[in-house]
């Protein structure tokens, strides 16, 4: 008896061990391969005019990275709409790339998961020193008072594009003020012909997000008090969403069917196109706008204005792109290598380009654009009109739940329905709750 | 080679009389042995992730102790308090996405089996084209989830989908195009994409049951001037009642669990007339990292679900028995 429970017992071991050696011999001869030299995995974010644009820009930059290092990487370019939960699932499986690219705003949030290796001193002068980078740009890198856990690779601001010859047609010049802009913006809509003032990533909750916290800015408003707590229920917030929401609501100079416009590029589309006047975008569009076919020379830009009372004429965030490295890297030394190679200057030179993106290193040239107008326009609106979005762990969920809010808004005005600013102040009670529910 | 050969086949002569003494049934061991691997698979992929499940639903695991679970402190039944609490914003939003679901679920699941009971009872009969049309419905159920409900997203668009350019363009029944994927539609959008890929599933059911059905018992009851309702109502109904039984419980099951229609459908901005339970709480999860709170959640779907399923098996045994 015994022995036949024995047999049965070792049976079904084998059969297990079978299976389980089946698999890690096919986990080990993928490791096998690269085994010789290091290879570094990096995660990089879609900064082109597509997931494979950006492949094309960035494989020869790694190919003679790999060639001046013998560290070979192995990229994946992520779109904005998965980054997010890919970062969040590699955090929670320890099973990461080596380096990846983070929208700035989430610095903080991924700060506070411990997940990020820290640049101390050490780690900073691996790369260059802190003394290479904006400033500003380098403040997003993580909570004040700690070392960051990520350093900035591309800076972004945001920039009201518009359309010079239909300002001219028109008679109009560009708006310094929101009440021009909506001026401007109703002069410049015909329903009937399908045009528009504006085009508004309206379903997007991420572009959503930062004009609540851009509007609210400009009203004197915070979105977090000093210790980190949601404000999204004061009036200067909730104006702030009041306004943005009524350019489709009240003012009528975006089209109803913008609120499913889910990502930016839409909206920079039909502003190449010839379809709206204006958009609201940062200045990576530059690329986006050219690829659709619209001339350099045939659109201009201004800081997003804000209303004539206003208390601040912030008119961005200090957007961009970060580069964090995951703490439980097997190459550190490797991965330090990497990203002092793409924050130095030849490279950030040969990428500002192509990625429309704004120097993060000091006296670096802006690459973004040949034109020296644009190019003044937007350095001014990054390094003096534009604001930090909240450094707090909290603030990604200020993103999530405003940012879904004002889709769920816009949604409704678009099919019909008419949000009213108590609408506002519930909605954004509800996500001011959810932020304090889960962060509690 | 035949001296190794030679001392292994006497070990297992040896072996053989041994088995005999153990007064046990030879190769008694061999079912246990057979279902091993899937009673083991079944511990490693659908036992341990819901235990695991149950004891994060009383952890405080937010993105501060992600990296390591073990370090993130017990939340007692905090959780679940706020799940519950239909008063404040996280229970509410809980509450009415469940009664969405509710809806979906039903609806779903009666206008499916009543399409998959009409086309399997049609055809029923051979007919000219029979396996054509037989083949044309399972089409659905054959796609790729992604590929058929990404379809469907396209074909929903409010200016470029094939649908408003066919009720407002091509037919003109609507003046205005209306948005099919926003607002209040979208539960109307939704309803349609998940009949469209579940009723093949109840017809493919309905079909192979009817196999089990003897001709003879029509042809006897058309002797004594059954119609086809009648013969439906008295021979099919209740002969397919088995199938039936297990049929609904199984689509009630996954229509209430459904999370690709409405995820692949709507992508990261979901209307909240779509916003399906399984959806909510992976948003309340991933999107607030508050992974106790969503694992709460998913407890008191599975406790809804067990409950819902005993209730139903407790009734219809019982009908049965009387019966």
């Amino acid at each position: 008896m015994k022995t036949r429970t024995l047999t049965a017992a070792v049976a079904v071991t084998a059969l297990l061990l079978g299976a389980t050696a089946a698999l890690a011999c096919g986990s080990s001869s993928s490791k096998g391969k690269s085994s010789g030299s290091v290879t570094l995995t990096y995660w990089a974010s879609n900064q082109g005019t597509s997931l494979d644009n950006d492949k094309q820009v960035l494989t020869p930059v790694l190919d003679a990275f790999t060639k001046e290092t013998g560290v070979a990487v192995k990229m994946e370019v992520i779109g904005w709409s998965d980054l997010q939960t890919r970062i969040q699932t590699a955090v929670t499986s320890g099973q990461g790339p080596d380096v990846v690219n983070i929208g700035n705003t989430w610095a903080v949030s991924l700060q506070a998961t411990d997940a990020f290796l820290p640049f101390g001193d050490a780690e900073m002068k691996a790369i260059g020193g802190a003394d290479k980078f904006v400033k500003p740009a380098l403040e997003t890198g993580g909570k004040k008072g700690s070392p960051p856990t990520s350093v900035p690779l591309y800076g972004l601001a945001y920039g009201l594009y518009y359309n010079k010859a239909m300002f001219k047609a028109a008679g109009l010049k560009p708006p310094t003020t929101w009440e021009e802009m909506v001026v401007a913006a109703k002069a410049l809509t015909d329903p009937a012909k399908k045009k528009y003032g504006f085009a508004l990533a309206a379903g997007s909750y991420t572009e959503n997000c930062h004009f609540a916290f851009i509007n609210a800015a400009q009203n004197g408003a915070d979105v977090f008090d000093a210790k980190g707590n949601p404000t999204f229920t004061q009036d200067g917030v909730v104006d702030g969403i009041v306004r943005y929401l009524d350019l489709m609501q009240t003012d009528k100079v975006v089209n109803p069917a913008d609120a499913q416009y889910d990502n930016g590029a839409l909206a920079v589309t039909d502003f190449a196109n010839g379809k709206v006047a204006m958009i609201l975008n940062q200045n990576n569009a530059d690329a986006t706008i050219v690829a659709n076919g619209m001339s350099k020379d045939a659109y201009g830009v201004v800081a997003y204005p804000a209303p004539k009372n206003a208390k601040t004429d912030v008119a961005s965030h200090v957007a961009g792109i970060n580069l964090s490295i995951f703490a439980n890297t097997k190459h550190k030394d490797e991965a330090l290598q990497f990203v002092e190679y793409m924050t130095s200057p030849a490279v950030q030179e040969q990428l500002g380009k192509p990625f429309a993106s704004l120097p993060v290193l000091n006296d670096a040239k802006a690459m973004f654009t040949d034109n020296p107008q644009e190019a003044a326009t937007f350095i001014n609106i990054y390094n003096t009109r534009a604001k930090p979005l909240p450094l707090v762990p909290a603030e990604d969920q200020f993103e999530t739940t405003v940012g879904q809010a004002m889709n769920a808004m816009f949604a409704k005005i678009a099919t019909g329905g008419t949000v009213t600013r108590n609408d506002v102040k519930a909605a954004m009670q509800t996500a001011q709750d959810q932020v304090t529910a889960s962060t509690g | 080679m035949t001296v190794t050969s030679v001392p292994s086949t006497g070990a297992a002569k040896g072996a053989r009389p041994a088995a005999r003494r153990a007064g046990r049934r030879q190769g008694w061991w061999l079912p246990y042995a057979l279902l091993a691997p899937a009673v083991l698979l079944e511990l490693v992929i659908h036992v341990l992730p819901m235990l695991t499940g149950i004891w994060m639903s009383f952890l405080r695991l937010t993105k501060f102790f992600i990296k390591n679970w073990a370090a993130a402190p017990s939340a007692g039944l905090r959780n679940y308090r706020l799940a519950l609490d239909f008063n404040a914003a996280v229970g509410h939003a809980l509450l009415q996405s469940f009664l969405i679901t509710c809806a979906y679920a039903v609806i779903v699941v009666g206008v499916s089996w009543v399409f998959g009971m009409a086309a399997a009872v049609v055809l029923q009969r051979s007919f000219r084209g029979r396996p054509w049309f037989r083949t044309l419905f399972l089409v659905p159920y054959a796609l790729p989830v992604y590929a058929g409900v990404i379809t469907w997203n396209f074909m929903l668009q409010r200016d470029t989908g094939v649908i408003n350019h066919l009720l407002a363009d091509n037919l003109g029944l609507l003046s205005d195009r209306p948005f099919w994927l926003i607002g209040s539609n979208a539960f109307v959008s939704l309803l349609v994409v998940a009949i469209w890929r579940m009723w093949p599933f109840a017809f493919l059911m309905l079909m192979a049951g009817l196999q089990s059905v003897p001709q003879d018992v029509y042809e006897a009851s058309a002797v004594d001037g059954a119609h086809a309702f009648r013969q439906w109502r008295s021979i099919t109904l209740p002969m397919l009642r088995p199938v039936n039984v297990v049929l609904v419980l199984v689509m009630f099951l996954w229509v209430f669990n459904d999370f690709n229609t409405p995820y692949v459908l709507f992508g990261t901005s979901q209307p909240p007339a779509g916003d399906l339970v399984s959806f909510h709480i992976y948003n309340a999860s991933f999107l607030t990292w508050n992974f106790g709170l969503g694992s709460a959640m998913s407890v008191l779907l599975l406790l809804f679900l067990l409950l819902v399923t005993g209730i139903y098996l407790v009734v219809v045994n019982r009908r049965s028995r009387r019966a």
